[in-house]
């Protein structure tokens, strides 16, 4: 296999941006039906790296070859004609499209101008006999799984007979069985001599699929290994150049009474009869597969979408919410599972998007109190410690871990009693995870409570107090002595 | 810094540009007229001889005329210089002044004449007509070189060409800012023109109308507009309509609603103190509506920059859902954009209602476009969450320079279209360009 030039070659990329040298020459070798796991913290170049493959950016040094044979992306178009197909985190499906119109967009067969439909149905059911899965074609993408999505995006790369397929963060998305399901099939197509590089921050998943390990840090490549020769803290040390103390904190909090109490909470089909109470000092997991309600259930508790019914009790008293302004005014606060999408104003400064809950407080008869709001942000980044050039900087160009610490600050900063965290840590990098699960824990010393909703069982096992599993809408289990529980244990609930 | 200053103030710099491309473009021989051409003529004068002087004043019948010949009579008075005579009119009242002065027995030291004046045939053969006044000195004002475009008057009509324009923007741009769009503000401009000239001929009796009624009149035109704003605000909000087509079919509506008002007809049976607002200039000589614009943009720039609504508004555009999560009012946000939007549509109709001395149906079409088009150039995204008021406001101005250089230099008003739009084209193109 070795015998023959690598599949894919770079080397010495470099790629800077204004203000930033995000790659420093950087190599990168893919073989034949190798898995290549990519690791490295938020803002180690990862992404960038890719899209330099993808064609979306164009390297200011180096050269990357093909079969040995050198290349020069222009552009995504050249790259992909080039047998290379880059997944977003972000899924560039169409969503009023169907699964087969997704697949064959902008390279439809046609014949005699037509769209040759029936040619594309077959293509596209061999395609996924291909990846051993049923989707169904009638229906627009939107309403399609989140990992059904996936892997039409998948069929989409193979259609395109890509023989290199790069995916950011994969499972991001996906429960934890369905993640299962998508490295079976990634292993699937490595064996069918597609070279595969899977950007990653869970590296439990490296394991399950990987060959072969590259880490960067700073833009540079600090690490290399076949999966055999390297350890789980070793690739943590690598990453961050440091080796951490554990993946979770200890905890000295102290449980006390019940603060916040939710009870018959519906909204059927999302959420039918929920019931719970979260105590003072407490993180209150709540978990399950993705679509069961877990989201729905605290957008109903934070006033974001209506509810049937259902009542809502902090302290005891019963609160009127119908509105955000009406939960985050009786003191709850919720950090949204999608930062891009829910919880920021990408486009604004990090002082604005700090500001928004906070403008009552930052203001006086309507006018903003420009020098107390600086002052606010100034402690919040350096308690925070999160990386910004200025106030000033538009959060859109953070990295994630320093987006949801921007996320973060907003809401202490409203000294909620209740904090709802929905997947904290979804894309964040081993270091930034570590200090949020340090914040959670200063939260719930301080006698605050918290809601974490996380689909990453090691997460809830290391963090909760009290596990609640939801599945299809209800609350299916509760495990209350969560130092002795599985990962199986609370799969099987998920499941019920 | 630079970075800074070109990236936030690019538009400026076109603006410049675009008036330093104007002012060579109608750079033109100038003679002072009024009281500065009387200054400069009695200060020759007065330079050039000792002692007394008898002069003969002679003003044509052209507006500022007769503010030179009253300036002069006053200067003269003060230095001692004996005035003759002082002639208003044409070449036959000068010739009749000569000729009564001669008649007299009197002599003349200096004719003291306008540039105009000086040009007539009657001072050509003093000599030969009348040698009885002696050999009198033509004394006219110095002309220099001067842009047409530059000057004061020209400038301030500029301003108040565009203040309709311009005041409209502002809340256009608060509701592009959040994402919005609203077409109906040229429709609300003739509804609110009309309703406050059907109130004054109709309920307050025309010509006859006091102050006060005419000012409630135009709060009660205004307020038309401000329901309309809020009707547009709750189907937006409430009904989840998109911003394009609410305010499409209410820029329909009122329109309608106009024409129905006036029946199709202009209504002009106003008193003539109503124009105070439209023509009249109390400040410096600045005209009202330009003051009024200048102090809106103040208080929309300081609404926009300082207070929670302001950052409430570029949230909303910027993230609705993110805003909503943060506790934004959204909805009351949106409510209060459409709301200012319209009731400055509104004033902008009374404005031009009072700049016409007319309410009529017809006025405010394409508006909405150039309101658009000033907010847009002025850099604002209609994409929603960014964009300044300042910003629109030199917008407004690009536009309305673009449009007077252009009758300045005696282009069509076809072609005048034509450049208009690629303009805007070329200042969106270079604003991405920047941002890049």
């Amino acid at each position: 296999m070795t015998a023959s030039p690598p599949l894919l070659t770079m080397a010495g990329i470099v790629k800077s941006f204004p203000g930033v040298q995000a790659l420093r020459g950087v190599d990168l070798t893919l073989y034949t039906g190798e898995v290549l796991a990519l690791l490295g913290e938020n803002g180690a170049g990862k992404s960038t790296l890719m899209k330099v493959l993808g064609g979306a950016h164009r390297p200011d040094d180096g050269t990357i070859a093909i079969d040995g044979r050198d290349m020069m992306f222009r552009s995504p178009q050249e790259s992909r004609a080039a047998g290379v197909a880059v997944m977003y985190q972000e899924f560039t499906l169409v969503p009023g499209l169907t699964a087969v119109e997704n697949i064959f967009l902008g390279q439809e067969q046609s014949r005699a101008g037509f769209v040759a439909r029936s040619d594309e149905r077959r293509r596209a059911t061999e395609l996924f006999a291909r990846l051993g899965v049923e989707i169904d074609l009638n229906v627009p993408c939107r309403r399609l799984s989140t990992a059904q999505q996936q892997l039409v995006e998948i069929a989409k790369a193979l259609a395109l007979d890509a023989r290199i397929i790069v995916m950011d963060e994969p499972t991001a998305a996906l429960t934890s069985h369905e993640a299962t399901r998508l490295f079976d099939i990634i292993r699937d197509l490595a064996r069918q001599g597609i070279g595969i590089i899977s950007i990653t921050h869970r590296l439990e998943e490296v394991f399950a699929i990987a060959d072969r390990v590259m880490v960067l840090r700073d833009g540079g490549n600090v690490g290399e290994r076949p999966i055999a020769r390297i350890t789980r803290s070793e690739m943590i040390e690598l990453m961050v150049g440091r080796e951490l103390a554990g993946d979770f904190p200890p905890r000295t909090a102290s449980i006390g009474e019940p603060r916040l109490e939710v009870a018959h909470l519906s909204r059927p089909p999302a959420v039918r009869d929920v019931s719970f109470a979260v105590r003072c000092g407490e993180i209150l997991a709540i978990t399950g597969l993705v679509g069961a309600g877990r989201t729905e259930t605290v957008r109903l508790i934070f006033g974001a979408d209506p509810r049937d019914s259902g009542e809502i009790r902090l302290d005891g008293k019963l609160l009127a919410i119908s509105s955000p302004r009406d939960a985050i005014a009786a003191g709850i606060g919720l950090l949204t599972e999608d930062r891009k999408l829910q919880g920021l104003v990408l486009g604004h400064s990090v002082r604005e998007n700090f500001a928004l809950p906070n403008l009552g407080r930052l203001s006086r008869r309507g006018f903003v109190d420009l020098a107390r709001e600086r002052e606010a942000v100034g402690r919040s980044v350096d308690q925070l410690h999160i990386k910004v050039a200025s106030q000033e900087q538009a959060v859109g160009t953070l990295s994630g871990g320093n987006q949801q610490k921007v996320v973060l600050a907003k809401w202490l900063a409203r000294n909620c009693e209740v904090l709802i965290f929905d997947e904290p840590t979804r894309g964040i990098d081993v270091g930034a995870k570590y200090e949020i699960y340090l914040l959670m824990n200063g939260l719930v010393v301080a006698g605050k409570s918290i809601i974490m909703i996380s689909s990453e069982l090691p997460e809830v096992l290391g963090m909760a107090d009290r596990i609640l599993v939801m599945h299809d809408g209800r609350v299916t289990g509760e495990i209350t002595d969560v130092p002795r529980a599985s990962q199986e244990q609370v799969m099987e609930l998920a499941h019920a | 810094m630079k970075q800074r200053l070109l990236t936030d103030y690019g538009m400026v710099l076109v603006l410049l540009l675009l008036c330093a491309t104007f002012s060579v473009l109608t750079t033109s021989e100038q003679s002072p007229t009024g009281e500065a051409a009387a200054k400069q003529v009695a200060a020759a004068i007065g330079g050039q001889h000792g002692r007394k002087l008898r002069v003969l004043i002679v003003a044509g019948d052209q507006p500022g005329d007769h503010v030179f010949a009253v300036c002069l009579d006053r200067d003269f008075a003060a230095t001692g210089t004996r005035v003759l005579k002082t002639v208003t009119g044409g070449p036959k009242e000068a010739r009749d002044a000569l000729a009564e002065i001669a008649a007299g027995g009197g002599t003349i030291d200096a004719i003291v004449c306008t540039q105009a004046a000086g040009k007539w045939l009657v001072f050509s053969d003093l000599g030969t007509d009348f040698p009885a006044v002696g050999t009198p000195q033509l004394v006219v004002p110095q002309t220099y070189r001067w842009p047409n475009f530059l000057k004061a008057e020209n400038l301030l009509n500029i301003a108040n060409q565009i203040a309709v324009i311009a005041i409209v923007a502002i809340g256009m741009t608060m509701v592009i800012i959040t994402g919005g769009i609203d077409l109906s503000v040229g429709s609300l401009l003739a509804l609110s023109a009309v309703v406050t000239a059907g109130i004054i001929r109709d309920v307050l009796g025309g010509p006859e109308a006091s102050a006060g009624g005419m000012l409630l009149a135009c709060v009660a035109a205004i307020a038309v507009c401000g329901l309309v704003g809020a009707f547009t605000g709750l189907m937006i909000t409430r009904c989840g309509i998109p911003p394009f087509i609410v305010t499409l079919a209410m820029m329909l509506v009122s329109s309608g609603v106009a024409y129905i008002l006036a029946k199709g007809q202009s209504i002009y049976q106003i008193p003539n103190s109503f124009v105070w607002l439209g023509r009249g200039a109390n400040l410096l000589g600045v005209p009202n509506a330009v003051v009024l614009m200048l102090l809106l943009y103040g208080l929309a720039h300081v609404l926009m920059s300082r207070t929670t609504l302001g950052r409430y508004l570029y949230a909303v555009g910027g993230n609705r859902e993110a805003a909503h999560l943060s506790g934004v009012p959204v909805d009351r946000v949106f409510l209060f954009a459409y709301v200012a939007c319209a009731v400055l549509a509104g004033l902008g109709g009374v404005i031009m209602a009072s700049q016409l001395k007319s309410g009529s149906p017809t006025y405010g079409g394409m508006y909405e476009l150039y309101v658009i088009a000033a907010v847009v150039v002025g850099g604002t995204s209609l994409r929603g969450g960014a964009g300044s008021m300042l910003g629109t406001l030199v917008g407004a101005f690009i536009i309305a320079v673009i449009q007077n250089g252009m009758n300045l230099t005696n282009v069509e008003s076809y072609t005048q279209k034509v450049v208009l739009g690629l303009v805007i084209l070329g200042a969106v193109l270079l604003d991405r360009f920047r941002h890049r």
